[in-house]
């Protein structure tokens, strides 16, 4: 095996090289995402009243079918 | 060993059923049925997206094309994550879910439709579903009922055939959103198991990553492959399992063109994937199901592509054979490579990860075609209640009918279907949605009339493409063979043309449409509708 080969892990094309490292590359991407946005975004109040909104719209629908 | 088989794969079938009958009893309204009550936990969000975007035919499919193309199928995994998880869920997935939410919209056309204030738009899109799709799960299917009927020792596809589509059925109708996406969780779990066991046994065969991926880029020196490569008419370019195709080859223009452009783009506009982003509660369950699904991804469309590329290598070294002539077709390299490397037990546990990888896109596809009849094309937006959710679980039962008969009688019409019928479906839906779905989210200038036109116009250009141009569907169709008397298969014979995907003209046709018509077009969507999608949208969470 020789030192070229090695650096681009075995594989006979840069570009090949490339895509096997920007696959895992994208992967850590999403991985570290998703670590640093873990809390954040949580159901805004604004969202809270629409979906009471909506348990509301539900119930008379529950009640449709209970019919 | 037969046993053994028989008994794994029914307890995978009874653990489906229990799942779907807790979807059942936790579905009480239509809004239940088709966004799960919009609260679904994100891990399940994330596996259920991720077990809907891989299919059977991602891994057999997909996995055989890498053991003939080679590794530079991994651009596509590279787009499956990139675009296909990061762009999908941080730039589409967030804006989705909070327009959906403000417009109170539960299927993808209808999220468009009321997004430009058009009932054609919906209607429209729910036909496009509601015809191409069925084909498209019919090539799902099909993998579904032969691993079945290879599992269970039918001996009769069309028995297989029915045994799932009445268990998909069963959970897809009564079980809705919920149903589908808990017994997608539990799949997607299995695939994970299953595909990292996969990539272990590989590397671990070869002696560790490097010396596998070298002994592969070694393999196309060795003048018996070559010679083979030659016997079973590789397409011209090609260069190696490790290497780029020559540029502008035919073999360059499929791989590039239609395996990685035509899939990892077209994925950003999937109606089945897109209704997901509506299913969450807020922004922090997006950004918690990014991770788990660009993990998901890698293990899966990296796996199934690492893996075909380096069954060229095994096959060689213990047969003297690459791996399409150890197989004999590109969709037997996976089957006949497990079966040949790996223990019977193996065998066994793979067979129920492909089942789970089929079972679980094909749910999520009798879903968002029921939900389009049902709510699109018949059902009126303002029905709620009883009437929505009987006319969606009606509309789920006529799709699966539809899809059955397809899946009863595509073989024995199309040789080579699973792999056309996802490209076809996947190409479609990135013409004629893409571009209206980005306006949707990002523009609040963009008229109806631009939405429409791009939409008609992308569909119809891919369409004409797929019909008159491109090989791979105007053979099947035949229409200009049957014009020309069979002297040709396409109106212009030339190779770049006849390989070049349908999404390269009907993506561009669409977006010129849109940006034109909407230069041209003045009458603007009313201030109330753009002030109520965008309630919230954008501010930082």
């Amino acid at each position: 095996m020789n030192r070229e080969g090695d650096l681009m892990l075995g594989l006979g094309d840069l570009s090949i090289f490339l895509a096997y490292v920007l696959c895992i590359a994208s992967a850590l991407l999403c991985v570290v995402y998703g670590v640093i946005n873990w809390n954040k975004g949580a159901e805004t109040e604004v969202e809270l009243k629409k979906d009471i909104g909506w348990e509301e719209k539900d119930k008379e629908i529950k009640e449709d079918l209970d019919v | 060993m037969d046993l053994a088989k028989v008994i794994v794969i029914i307890v995978y079938l009874a653990v489906v059923a229990l799942l779907g009958v807790i979807g059942w009893r936790r579905t009480k309204n239509a809004q239940d049925f088709m966004l799960a009550g919009r609260k679904t936990h994100p891990v399940v969000m994330a596996l259920s997206y991720g077990a809907t975007f891989i299919s059977t035919s991602a891994i057999v499919g997909f996995g055989g094309q890498a053991g003939y193309f080679g590794m530079s199928l991994l651009w596509l995994t590279f787009l499956n994550i990139f675009l296909g998880i990061f762009i999908a869920f941080v730039f589409f997935g967030r804006r989705t879910r909070h327009i959906g939410h403000n417009l109170d919209a539960h299927t993808f056309p209808e999220f468009l439709g009321k997004r430009f204030d058009s009932k054609f738009i919906q209607k429209f899109a729910g036909i496009v579903i509601f015809i191409f799709m069925p084909v498209y799960t019919a090539a799902v299917m099909m993998g579904v009922a032969s691993i079945l009927n290879a599992g269970l020792a039918l001996g009769d596809y069309n028995v297989a055939l029915l045994i799932s589509a009445v268990i998909v059925a069963a959970y897809v109708i009564f079980g809705g959103m919920k149903g589908v996406m808990y017994t997608d969780a539990f799949q997607g779990s299995l695939m994970l198991v299953g595909m990292i066991a996969l990539i272990v046994i590989v590397y671990s065969e070869l002696g560790g990553i490097i010396p596998a991926h070298q002994a592969l880029t070694d393999l196309i020196k060795n003048p018996d492959a070559a010679a083979q490569t030659a016997q079973l008419k590789f397409a011209s370019g090609f260069t190696g399992w490790t290497s780029m195709p020559e540029i502008f080859s035919v073999n360059w223009m499929t791989v590039v063109t239609s395996i990685v452009a035509g899939v990892g783009i077209g994925v950003l506009a999937q109606p089945q994937l897109a209704v997901r982003f509506m299913t969450v509660k807020s922004d922090r369950e997006l950004n918690r199901a990014v991770p788990i699904g660009g993990v998901f991804i890698l293990l899966m469309t990296g796996v199934a592509f690492v893996v075909g590329a380096l069954s060229n290598v095994l096959f060689f070294n213990a047969k003297g054979k690459i791996s399409l002539a150890a197989a004999g077709k590109i969709d037997d390299i996976i089957p006949t490579f497990l079966n040949t490397f790996t223990q019977p037990w193996f065998v066994t546990i793979f067979m129920v990860v492909l089942l789970a990888a089929g079972m679980s896109t094909m749910s999520s596809q009798f879903h968002v075609m029921g939900t389009a009849a049902g709510r699109d094309i018949i059902g009126s937006s303002k029905r709620s209640g009883k009437n929505s959710l009987l006319a969606a679980r009606i509309g789920t039962l006529i799709a699966i009918v539809i899809t059955i008969l397809l899946s009863y009688l595509l073989p024995n019409v199309w040789n080579g279907a699973i792999a056309i019928a996802t490209g076809l479906f996947f190409g479609l839906c990135g013409a004629a949605f893409l571009p209206m779905y980005f306006g949707a989210l990002y523009s609040k200038k963009m008229t109806k009339a631009a939405a429409v036109s791009g939409m008609v116009s992308g569909a119809g250009a891919s369409l004409i493409w797929m019909l008159l141009f491109h090989t791979k569907e105007a053979s099947v169709f035949g229409l200009v063979s049957a014009i020309t008397g069979g002297a040709s298969q396409t109106l212009i014979a030339n190779p770049i043309v006849q390989t070049l995907d349908p999404l390269f003209i009907g993506l561009p046709v669409s977006i010129i449409v849109t940006v034109l018509v909407q230069v041209f077009s003045r009458k603007k969507l009313p201030q109330q509708l753009i002030e109520q999608s965008f309630d919230g949208v954008g501010k930082p969470a």
